[in-house]
């Protein structure tokens, strides 16, 4: 923060310390939530698979060995196929594997950039109502009134599938509901003393939005960020199954249950193994989400 | 289901209702045991009423829950017992027990509004009580009898009220529907835990009046908690003192007010100011330190480390017995050196700072007048046209204040103070009339458009000390923020310089600068608020409300820092407040507000005595005062605060008044009267006759022994 100004000033020493302190007391909070440490620990889980893909995964996500080779197969090139191999004999675990970078990098930058989006809008709302108020609103409205899967449907159509779009298109169909929570919870703030203690010593707009109203909305937004990116998580596999994703061959779990639908009776695991995936990481999220409410609440 | 002496075969009225031996209570958190409440004693007779005061934190709350055995999952009782009229409360069953609450021991809690359910129908939530209790009654007996009940306590049109839900009575109506409901049940005991604390004093004074009228009728025994010592003193036959979990003094409320023997109970009644003296005569003494938190109390006696007459040795040695006061029955003080402190001596107080000679006019405010828009979109409006109407929170407000002065806006919830901080402040702009401060227009000048030296020039101190600071800032970056924006300091390290120069002004450790506002109590925040609102070496502060949240001694030491500060800076102080006897304290100037209206205007002594406007005259009567030695005219106003939507025609308190004098009150707009050069009064009645008002609060007549 810019304004810590006395206190960085003496102590820096200090400073960074307790900010260490402060994550680690964050985590050392969790721990006493179960259901939170798990999330935690799948989150977890599938950050370190991501980060350390290459060393992971067995073969490459794009070598083709053995078309619908079942779990367990050894190739004639000597590679055990763990989780089986898809129609055009990539290694499923290696794709799955890989296919974890695609979803951790855009399901946050796309949950950030609905959130920057919501959060501006959300305050401008609550603080200032009125006009401002009514006419956010009915914007937000009308994009909630449009069913979601068209909406996405629409953006991909006019731009094209790409990294850039599945962004764009998740951002404009959650910042609204994003906004909505904001402005509930600005609406609750700004009739604080420290607002009219910061109005009356002439501080700005921006100030007040940013620097006032939005660290104390922090407590419910951090939970429902958490809840949402599980949300964006399957918006991703949900485009990615309707061939709205990245371009294939980029592995991506949404479109590997996508393009295994059909061979679904007799080679299931091509679809099962990235639909676990997908799920596994909602729900550690989701879990996440509930620990943190939890302990929240207990204070 | 057995009646009530089944309950009770071996108790006799002659019996205690209540008895309280050493009892103890503890609440076991994850930091483990925290000791409340310790060796707590109490008997209550019948028909007797015991008030039990101490500031927040000292346990009371605690004890009334514990006699209602209702401690939530982390609490219980490891020593003593409370016995009920005989009967041991830890033995009863909990069927026996659930019979014995609500129907034998009934609570009134602070807040009406959180006690009545808003989605049922009072009539309902009363019926409730008998229909519960009672198996017999039938639902046109409980009817009947909550109808007779709400006449009891005084509310008109009962049938009416009995149909109506929460919301649509006012707070004082709610409170006493709320005692109703208490009483339905015919308790024994009573316990009441800040019943008024929520409600104007005006509308506290005919509770407070109801409260004494059913104990005398239905012989009650009360336990009254509360923090105010006068609401004490005119409610009560005993009074236990408490300190952090223990009573440090105990007996019939002559003996505690005329001759306390703790010191803390001293402490207490110097922090608390009277609207019998002004400050020269008695000046305010706040207790130094701070209440120990229950885990880190000190060894010894617990008040020790804030005491005038510690002794090493000896008050720290425990343990610390109640001891009987010998020449005085039933008086009882937890101080071993209760018969060596000499107390009549005087107190040593700090000089009084002198008035101030008068500077020039700072502040003008003429005939301001501030109405919001309230659009009405009924079909009944529209058929009328009267769509818009107006809500007339400030009207034709004058008055001066000079450099130096401390003007007190006084008035009760609703009356338009709020409004006029905020127009003032630049927060609202006016609807007409004129603000001169410093010689500029500010009626039409919202904070955005004023310059940085003259938002400095005019800053504030808020109410609610949760709520001024901001929880996301540490306190350095809060004060550093505005001394950036108000002063030429723009290096870093003179900003700093200026936030620890400002810490000192408010006496708070410079490390504070560091912490964030969750760590500091609630003083502490408010000296912060203090030290935001002098940075840029305003001219003017507005003070609304600032220590009406706080402790007594805690409000005590805010008060006297707050004026220290501003007779050094010569800065002119508008003290919003509906407390009566701060105000008669500090204020150099009274304006009394009702309704948006100016009703009353003078010097403190010209207000505090007659002639009076008939508000006046009714609020000084309704005050709590917590001195013996003083008599006073009780004048309970009857009816509700009107509307501000629909504000009555002619003299705005006309439907309130016991002084009303006929037709003209109600169609004409009183005239202003002069009393003196500067005291001016909003009323129809001569003044001639105002003069010859009896004064509300006089020295009481000795009688002879």
């Amino acid at each position: 923060m810019v304004q810590d100004v006395g206190a960085k000033a003496v102590t820096p020493p200090e400073r960074r310390r307790s900010l260490l302190r402060t994550l680690f007391g964050g985590i050392g909070l969790l721990r006493e939530s179960t259901i939170g440490m798990v999330g935690f620990g799948l989150i977890l889980f599938w950050v370190l698979v991501a980060l350390f893909a290459p060393l992971i995964a067995p073969v490459s996500p794009t070598a083709t060995l053995q078309p619908f080779a079942p779990p367990g197969t050894v190739t004639a090139s000597g590679e055990t196929l763990w989780l089986g191999a898809d129609q055009l004999g990539r290694d499923v675990l290696s794709r799955v594997i890989y296919g974890s970078r695609t979803v951790l990098f855009y399901a946050p930058v796309a949950t950030f950039c609905a959130y920057f989006i919501g959060c501006i809008f959300g305050l401008l709302a609550g603080y200032l109502g009125g006009w401002v108020d009514d006419l956010l609103n009915r914007i937000a409205d009308i994009i909630l009134a449009f069913p979601v899967l068209v909406l996405y449907v629409v953006i991909i159509v006019l731009i094209g599938p790409s990294g850039l779009n599945i962004i764009l298109a998740v951002t404009f169909a959650s910042a609204p509901g994003i906004m909505r929570i904001v402005r509930g919870l600005t609406l609750d703030l700004r009739n604080r003393d420290y607002i009219a203690a910061a109005q009356t010593s002439g501080a700005s707009l921006p100030w007040i939005l940013f620097a006032e109203l939005l660290p104390n909305a922090r407590g419910p937004l951090i939970v429902d960020a958490c809840l949402r990116m599980g949300y964006v998580i399957i918006t991703i596999g949900v485009l990615g199954f309707l061939g709205l994703g990245l371009p294939p061959p980029t592995p991506d779990w949404g479109s590997m249950v996508a393009e295994s639908r059909a061979m679904i009776t007799f080679a299931p695991w091509m679809a099962v193994v990235p639909a676990i995936a997908i799920s596994s990481l909602v729900l550690g999220f989701n879990l996440l989400a509930d620990g943190l409410r939890e302990i929240s609440l207990r204070d | 289901m057995r009646s009530r002496s089944d309950l009770f075969p071996d108790w006799s009225p002659d019996q205690p209702v209540l008895e309280c031996e050493g009892v103890c209570v503890s609440y076991f958190t994850r930091a483990g045991e925290i000791p409340a409440v310790l060796d707590f004693d109490l008997k209550v007779m019948q028909g007797e009423a015991v008030g039990l005061v101490g500031e927040s934190g000292c346990g009371k709350s605690t004890v009334a829950m514990a006699i209602m055995r209702y401690l939530g999952r982390n609490g219980g009782i490891p020593r003593g017992r409370v016995l009920y009229k005989g009967r041991d409360m830890a033995e009863l069953t909990p069927e026996e027990l659930r019979q014995l609450r609500g129907s034998e021991i009934a609570m009134i809690y602070q807040e009406p509004m959180a006690s009545l359910n808003p989605s049922l129908t009072l009539g309902r939530q009363l019926m409730e009580v008998p229909l519960n209790h009672e198996k017999s009654v039938t639902e046109k007996e409980a009817y009947e009898r909550s109808v007779q009940m709400l006449a009891d306590v005084k509310l008109p049109d009962p049938e009416r009220v009995m149909s109506a839900y929460p919301h649509q009575i006012s707070g004082g109506q709610q409170q006493r529907v709320v005692i109703a409901m208490a009483l339905l049940s015919q308790p024994s005991l009573l316990l009441l835990d800040e019943p008024t604390t929520a409600l104007d004093v005006t509308v506290e004074a005919g509770i407070v009046d109801l409260i004494g009228e059913i104990a005398a009728r239905f012989n009650t025994s009360m336990i009254y908690i509360s923090h105010n010592l006068g609401l004490i003193l005119e409610t009560c036959d005993r009074i236990s003192v408490m300190y952090s979990g223990v009573v440090v003094e105990e007996g019939s409320v002559e003996q505690v007010f005329d001759r306390m023997r703790h010191p803390y109970t001293r402490g207490l009644f110097d922090c608390i100011p009277l609207p019998g003296a002004d400050k020269q005569a008695r000046p305010l003494i706040p207790i130094g330190g701070q209440l120990p938190l229950p885990h880190q109390r000190p060894r010894g006696c617990y008040f020790g480390p804030r005491c005038d007459f510690f002794q090493a040795g000896r008050c720290d040695v425990p343990p610390i017995p109640m001891e009987p006061v010998t020449d005085q029955p039933g008086h009882r003080s937890r101080c071993i050196r209760w018969d060596e402190i000499d107390w009549d001596a005087p107190r040593q107080a700090a000089a009084v700072a002198e008035t101030l000679d008068e500077g020039d006019v700072i502040l003008r405010i003429d005939g301001l007048r501030k109405y919001y828009e309230v659009r009405d979109n009924s079909l009944a409006a529209l058929v009328s046209g009267k769509r818009v109407r107006h809500v007339k929170a400030n009207e034709r407000i004058s008055f001066d204040a000079r450099e130096g002065q401390t003007v007190a806006i006084v008035g009760e919830s609703g009356c338009g103070k709020s409004t006029f901080a905020k127009i003032l402040m630049g927060l609202e702009t006016a609807s007409d009339g004129g603000v001169a401060f410093q010689g500029e227009d500010f009626a039409d000048k919202p904070v955005q458009k004023r310059s940085a030296d003259e938002v400095a020039s005019m800053q504030m101190v808020f109410q609610n000390p949760f709520d001024t600071l901001n929880p996301s800032h540490t306190i350095g970056s809060q004060l550093g923020r505005v001394v950036r924006k108000f002063g030429d300091y723009k290096d870093r390290r003179e900003v700093r310089q200026r936030v620890l120069e400002l810490l000192d002004l408010v006496k708070l450790p410079r490390e504070f600068a560091r912490r964030r506002p969750r760590q500091l109590s609630g003083g502490q925040k408010q000296r912060v608020g203090i030290a935001r609102a002098f940075a840029g070496n305003p001219k003017m502060v507005v003070a609304d409300e600032p220590v009406s949240a706080l402790d007594v001694s805690v409000a005590a030491a805010v008060t006297r820092l707050l004026t220290d500060i501003q007779r050094n800076h010569r800065t002119t102080l508008l003290f919003i407040s509906h407390d009566l006897s701060l105000v008669r304290y500090l204020a150099d100037r009274v304006v009394v507000m009702y309704l948006g209206h100016i009703v009353e205007q003078g010097t403190t002594d010209e207000v505090f005595s007659p002639p009076y406007h008939p508000y006046t005259e009714a609020l000084l009567s309704a005050v709590p005062i917590a001195d013996t030695s003083v008599e006073k005219k009780r004048i309970i106003l009857e009816g509700q605060l009107p509307s501000v939507l629909d504000p009555p025609k002619g003299c705005p308190f006309h439907t309130r008044c016991h002084r009303k004098i006929g037709q003209v009150c109600e169609t004409e707009v009183p005239p202003v009267i002069e009393d003196a050069a500067g005291h001016l009064i909003a009323c129809h009645i001569p003044l001639g006759e105002l003069r010859e008002i009896a004064p509300v609060i006089a020295e009481k007549q000795v009688a002879a022994e």
